[in-house]
């Protein structure tokens, strides 16, 4: 039975891997480590409510976070190194921190904007105080926002831009936004959201620099056209927050590498935006940035560490789900798109911006992308539970 | 125990009603419904997860 367990990140997975651990009945020390000095918080509500100004941070402290269990908080504090023969973390003043079990956590950071250094008026948005440096400038009304980017960071801070009332432009490289994520049909659909909402929308734009000295005066794209702007926000993608960890014996390829039950090593496990798992389901390496998986994957990896004997551990493998909030309308997929996969609508319509899709791959149905149809998302999500056929998915879909 | 939930947070994301359909129903005008406001202990382990598991942590329980 392990005595101690540390871990490093205290965010969702972190803090949830910490709950886990004290119901699973473990009453040894545990030590939760963040960078971060701020009491731990949800970060969807940083490209929305908070955002927007309708919500106090205060709003967002996660509740397991102020729960009594007993923990010892290193917040403020970072991890720069792992030692896994003599098991300690090495923290930024150099001191030890032992461990018989450890829980990787430390999330992802976002990319930064190739070419660049820091300018006033420019953010990226991951952060508590990313998110308060930026809406202290959205406050002060610029007459442009220029999003870098239309992922789903980057099409949430565009509406919510809107919603203030502001002009905003966004600069996406690819010709259609989401392909990679949800594929070209349904990434066409979601970038009509944006044009729907009076954003003008720049597809197949390439970034060449940012113009000002002391803040932020524009962009300048690939050919030589300046877009003005008086904020602009980057949001093109996350790495994995793995340098800390680079060098310890760990593999690390676009995360850490577990296995299928979240063990990184012995005795060593992880969670949540940093770990790339093999998914049994979809037959590949998986690494998933989504809210509910990095609350399950922290429960799952806890669990894994209270394991005594490896081969009764649980596989981790499930249906990803996640949302996201724009404008007036919610999309949701449960399960895992990819651009080949075959997409299909089968409730509503796509005009209406309130419909169903399903994504199927090989005759099997992998994922079920919504609408504004939260109900119909949830009563189709078990279709990729079951691996159902791609027929049976139809008729059970046609039936809602 | 008796769900309870914030309405001015609930943006019906229906995981609860993926969890604990016995319990919670999102219907067709996007609101939730609660069916049985007070379940049977036999469905506590799964109400428990609900409320875990909401993204806007618009779910609780309490005990009376």
């Amino acid at each position: 039975m392990i005595g101690s367990v540390v871990i490093v990140g205290a965010s969702l997975a972190g803090v949830h891997a910490a709950q886990t651990l004290r119901r699973e009945g473990f009453d040894g020390r545990i030590t939760v480590i963040d960078g971060d000095p701020r009491e731990p918080y949800d970060k969807p509500p940083l490209s929305k409510q908070v955002l927007l100004g309708t919500w106090d941070p205060d709003r967002i402290v996660l509740p397991a976070a102020r729960e009594d269990l007993d923990l010892d908080w290193r917040l403020g504090e970072h991890a720069i190194g792992l030692d896994l023969a003599d098991r300690f973390v090495r923290l930024g003043g150099s001191e030890r921190v032992g461990f018989d079990g450890l829980v990787l956590a430390t999330g992802a950071a976002p990319r930064q904007l190739p070419g660049t250094g820091p300018l006033p008026g420019v953010f990226v948005l991951r952060t508590l105080d990313d998110c308060l440096g930026l809406r202290e400038e959205l406050d002060r009304g610029p007459s442009r926002v220029v999003v870098i980017g239309a992922g789903f960071i980057g099409s949430e801070v565009a509406a919510t831009c809107r919603e203030r009332g502001l002009d905003v432009t966004i600069l996406e490289m690819a010709e259609v936004p989401l392909e990679r994520a949800l594929g070209a049909a349904m990434g066409r659909v979601c970038a009509g959201l944006h044009t729907d909402n009076g954003v003008d929308l720049r597809l197949g734009a390439t970034v060449d620099g940012l113009i000002g000295t002391d803040h932020v005066e524009g962009v300048r794209l690939a050919g030589g056209e300046i877009i003005d702007a008086d904020v602009v926000v980057v949001g093109i993608g996350v790495v994995p927050s793995t340098a800390w960890i680079d060098g310890s014996g760990l593999t690390i390829d676009d995360g850490v590498v577990v296995d299928e039950t979240l063990q990184a090593a012995p005795g060593v496990v992880a969670a949540g935006d940093i770990a790339r798992f093999p998914s049994r389901r979809f037959g590949q390496m998986l690494r998933i940035e989504h809210w509910e998986n990095a609350i399950q994957m922290g429960e799952a990896a806890a669990r894994r560490l209270l394991v005594e004997d490896g081969s009764d551990a649980p596989v981790y493998d499930p249906v990803p789900w996640f949302w996201s909030d724009q404008y007036d309308r919610k999309i949701q997929l449960a399960g895992h798109a990819s651009p080949d996969d075959e997409v299909r609508v089968v409730h509503g319509s796509v005009e209406d911006r309130r419909f169903v899709a399903l994504y199927g791959r090989h005759g099997t149905v992998v994922g079920v992308l919504g609408m504004n149809r939260p109900r119909q998302v949830m009563q189709l999500r078990p279709l990729v539970a079951e691996g159902a056929s791609w027929d049976e998915g139809l008729a059970r879909a046609s039936v809602l | 125990m008796r769900v309870v939930v914030d309405y001015d947070l609930c943006e019906s994301n229906a995981v609860c009603m993926g969890i604990a359909p016995e319990v919670f129903e999102v219907r067709d005008d996007d609101l939730l419904y609660i069916l049985d406001e007070t379940p049977p202990e036999s469905l506590r382990d799964r109400v428990e997860e609900a409320v875990r598991r909401c993204p806007k942590q618009a779910l609780s329980l309490s005990d009376d």
